[in-house]
């Protein structure tokens, strides 16, 4: 009597599992609560693995065709899918057992590292915000930061300034990485965006899936450094693809179309900060409190020197390579500011609704955008404006501002 | 190798039967298979009604009919069949099996994959369903990575050039499955068959049916086509180069009652003989591997009977299609048997086939005849 082909085959799973033991070895150990809202695959997925590690290859099976049920479009699904059913028929070298189209194999098993990593390393929602958003104003509910390393998107909302973890999503950027420079260079922008537009999927090809936001790329940074391009797009997928791999857009950030109609919820068209970083750094809370003081302080302080009207004073807060949107450099700003100061009496300053953002790609470079009122004996007036604060020699410093 | 009690055996059991009802069913049911093997599934099909109207409750009749139904490319009609007969007799690995196969020529690789599932549920051994099984699970596994694989913008069209199914389709129910049978008979007036008769599959079989009724399946040797494709390739039947005789594919050959039995044994002193027969042989299956037409047509005798009662020239034009296929093929001759009868020779062997999308290993038998220095293929016989 032949052995059963299911018992011959079983033993060479530990193939299989042995390339996903990174994975998988840690998620097996992983609490069960660790899902916090979104409903994406990967809880799935970790637990699809966690059978191919343990070798119940039938139960994995079982699991990725719920999966699939759930998720039909799904690519990596059916990868892990054809890989389970080829298992049974004769033994496994690799994760992704095909033959062809080696570049789509390997995209797709970033993908599922992607995932899976996401889902493991989750930091401690409660206890950790990402740094960049130093400060909301009021009326901008949410804040979007996508981290393209780790191919994730993180939804934050604003409770009285503080930013409270709501979701996060799978997302896919640009083929050739981050930190775009060039127009063609399919790059994912690095820096503080916002969104500019919403765009309904009617009036969208299938490519972008369930809609689009634009976004304000090239920003006033982007655009003092000379970067160029334009048409970077929060987007969805094609109708036949639940997800594209971590890196296959011309520089867009695009989502699952479910996640995009989700993240449509948060997002409110010219308000709502969209913070794209090559890897998103981590703050404690009592860290980002403290980073936060140490500005607002510095605001303060640059707000009374003007009041002051002493130029000394207000002067010493400009970088040396300081720009005005009128392309005013350090010298001639210097020099307009003093005759300013010296002609008008009681100067005062007003500001609302501060928003502060650290801007990723950047070292210690803030992007702060508020409603100021000026006021002095002859002259009154009220903007929003944005200046850009770096950090030189311990002191934060202006190197840029103008009307935002 | 199997031991080849057939004719012997089969001739005692029908003498042990001789007079029972049982008889005629069986003798009916025999008559439908030899149809089938001659590509006579019309005629087939009309026997085989008559038979399953007759015995709502018998099995194989029914099964018959189903298969003939499959050749006949009534595929809805043969599907209902078989599914019918899944409910009828849940114990029954083939109908599940050949549900599968059709399934899978409409390429409904899920439902046939559940199918063969439950095949294996009823019969653990179950080797065609295995075979089947595994052939299946690749393809769904090629499925799935083509649609893991398509280009982001979803233009890429499907694949539409996958290999057609190679399933075998089961042409007869088979000892394990029959064995249910038999023991259920026992409460009827027939003679069970001989214990040393019975493959090991069916002191196996786990619970008898149920259902008593006329023992319509005849005692396990006595006949059936090995598992075979619905494309009829005399050549070459699917089964992967597995142990050739699993527990549950047919045994014995339904020409074997036809032919007069060959010598078993051939005279000592053969041994000359019986090496140029085998190497004709292997001329013929080299000719084949090579695809060489020419050489190939010329191993066949012009007396060579061809199957399914067409004409030497159809035949020849099918024959060349098939070889003139692309693609490398193998043909390996496999343990055979040689049996020497003055001008006459008989080869019995286990013809291993591999092409690039199909592998068979098939029981065949050439039927030789000595025309000069020549040893020349008169017929050639797929099974047991």
């Amino acid at each position: 009597m032949k052995p059963s082909l299911f018992s011959r085959i079983r033993p060479r799973a530990a193939l299989l599992a042995g390339t996903l033991a990174l994975a998988a070895a840690q998620l097996a150990a992983a609490p069960e609560d660790r899902r916090i809202s979104d409903a994406g695959p990967e809880a799935a997925l970790r637990q699809v693995f966690a059978e191919i590690e343990a070798n119940r290859l039938d139960a994995a099976l079982d699991r990725t065709e719920a999966l699939l049920q759930a998720y039909p479009t799904f690519r990596l699904g059916h990868l892990i899918r054809g890989d389970l059913l080829l298992a049974r028929t004769r033994p496994l070298s690799t994760f992704g057992e095909v033959s062809e189209h080696a570049d789509r194999v390997q995209a797709l098993r970033e993908e599922a590292v992607a995932r899976l990593r996401a889902y493991r390393e989750r930091p401690g929602m409660a206890d950790y915000v990402p740094r960049y958003l130093l400060q909301m104003r009021a009326d901008q509910e949410y804040a979007v930061v996508v981290d393209t390393e780790r191919a994730r998107l993180y939804v934050y909302r604003n409770e009285n300034g503080k930013p409270r973890f709501v979701a996060d999503f799978y997302s896919t950027h640009g083929k050739a990485g981050s930190a775009k420079q060039y127009e063609g260079d399919n790059k994912t922008p690095l820096g503080v965006y916002h969104v500019t537009s919403r765009i309904e999927a009617a009036k969208l090809p299938d490519l972008y899936g369930s809609g689009a936001f634009p976004l304000n790329y090239p920003n006033t940074w982007d655009r003092r450094l000379g970067r160029t391009g334009y048409g970077i797009w929060l987007h969805g997928t094609p109708s036949d693809n639940y997800a594209r791999t971590p890196r296959s857009t011309e520089g867009c950030v695009a989502l699952s179309n479910q996640d995009l109609i989700t993240l449509a919820n948060y997002v409110q068209p010219g308000l709502t900060p969209v913070i794209i970083s090559n890897e998103i750094e981590w703050l404690s809370l009592d860290d980002w409190q403290a980073e936060r003081s140490a500005l607002n302080e510095a605001i303060e302080t640059w707000r009374t020197d003007w009041e002051s009207a002493d130029a000394q004073r207000y002067l010493a807060h400009y970088s040396r390579d300081f720009r005005s949107d009128r392309q005013q450099d350090y010298e001639t700003w210097a020099a307009q500011k003093s005759r300013v100061l010296s002609a008008n009496a009681r100067i005062r300053v007003g500001m609302q609704n501060i928003s502060m953002f650290r801007m990723p790609g950047e070292k210690e470079m803030i992007d702060i955008t508020f409603d100021q009122e000026y006021s002095s004996d002859g002259y009154s007036d009220r903007m929003r404006k944005r200046q850009y604060w770096i950090k030189e020699d311990g002191r934060w410093k202006i190197i840029y501002e103008g009307r935002a | 190798m199997r031991i080849r009690p057939y004719v012997a055996l089969g001739t005692l059991a029908a003498a042990l039967s001789f007079g029972s009802p049982a008889l005629l069913a069986s003798e009916a049911a025999q008559n439908v298979r030899n149809l089938l093997q001659q590509g006579q599934a019309e005629r087939a099909l009309a026997a085989a009604d008559r038979l399953a109207s007759a015995n709502p409750r018998d099995a194989e009749a029914r099964f018959l009919r189903a298969v003939a139904l499959a050749e006949l490319n009534r595929s809805a009609e043969a599907i209902a069949a078989f599914q019918k007969l899944t409910e009828d007799f849940p114990q029954l690995p083939e109908p599940y099996n050949n549900l599968a196969v059709l399934y899978a020529q409409q390429r409904d690789y899920d439902k046939a994959r559940s199918a063969l599932e439950s095949a294996i549920r009823t019969h653990p051994s179950y080797a065609t369903a295995h075979t089947n099984l595994a052939d299946l699970y690749a393809r769904l596994a090629n499925d799935a990575y083509e649609r893991a694989l398509q280009l982001d913008d979803g233009r890429e069209t499907r694949r539409s050039t996958a290999p057609r199914s190679t399933l075998a389709l089961i042409r007869d129910l088979g000892p394990a499955a029959s064995a249910p049978l038999v023991v259920a008979s026992a409460s009827t007036p027939v003679a069970a068959p001989p214990a040393a008769a019975r493959p090991p599959a069916a002191q196996e079989t786990p619970a008898p049916a149920q259902t008593a009724q006329a023992p319509a399946a005849p005692p396990p040797p006595a006949a059936s086509a090995p598992a075979k494709p619905v494309e009829p390739a005399p050549a070459a039947a699917p089964a992967k180069p597995e142990p050739p005789v699993p527990a549950g594919t047919a045994p014995a050959q339904t020409t074997a009652a036809a032919t007069p039995a060959q010598p078993a044994a051939p005279a000592a002193g053969d041994n000359a003989v019986e090496t140029t027969v085998l190497s004709a042989v292997q001329a013929w299956a080299d000719a084949w591997a090579r695809q060489d037409v020419k050489a190939y047509f010329s191993h066949y005798d012009a007396s060579f009977q061809v199957p399914g009662g067409r004409s030497r020239q159809a035949w020849e034009r099918e024959r060349e299609q098939r070889l003139n296929k692309p693609g490398k093929i193998t043909v390996e001759v496999d343990s055979p048997q040689v049996s020497v009868n003055g001008d006459q020779a008989s080869v019995r062997f286990l013809q291993r086939y591999r092409s690039v999308d199909f592998n068979a290993s098939t029981m065949k038998t050439l039927d030789l005849v000595r025309r000069g220095n020549q040893w020349q293929i008169t017929q050639e016989r797929v099974g047991r």
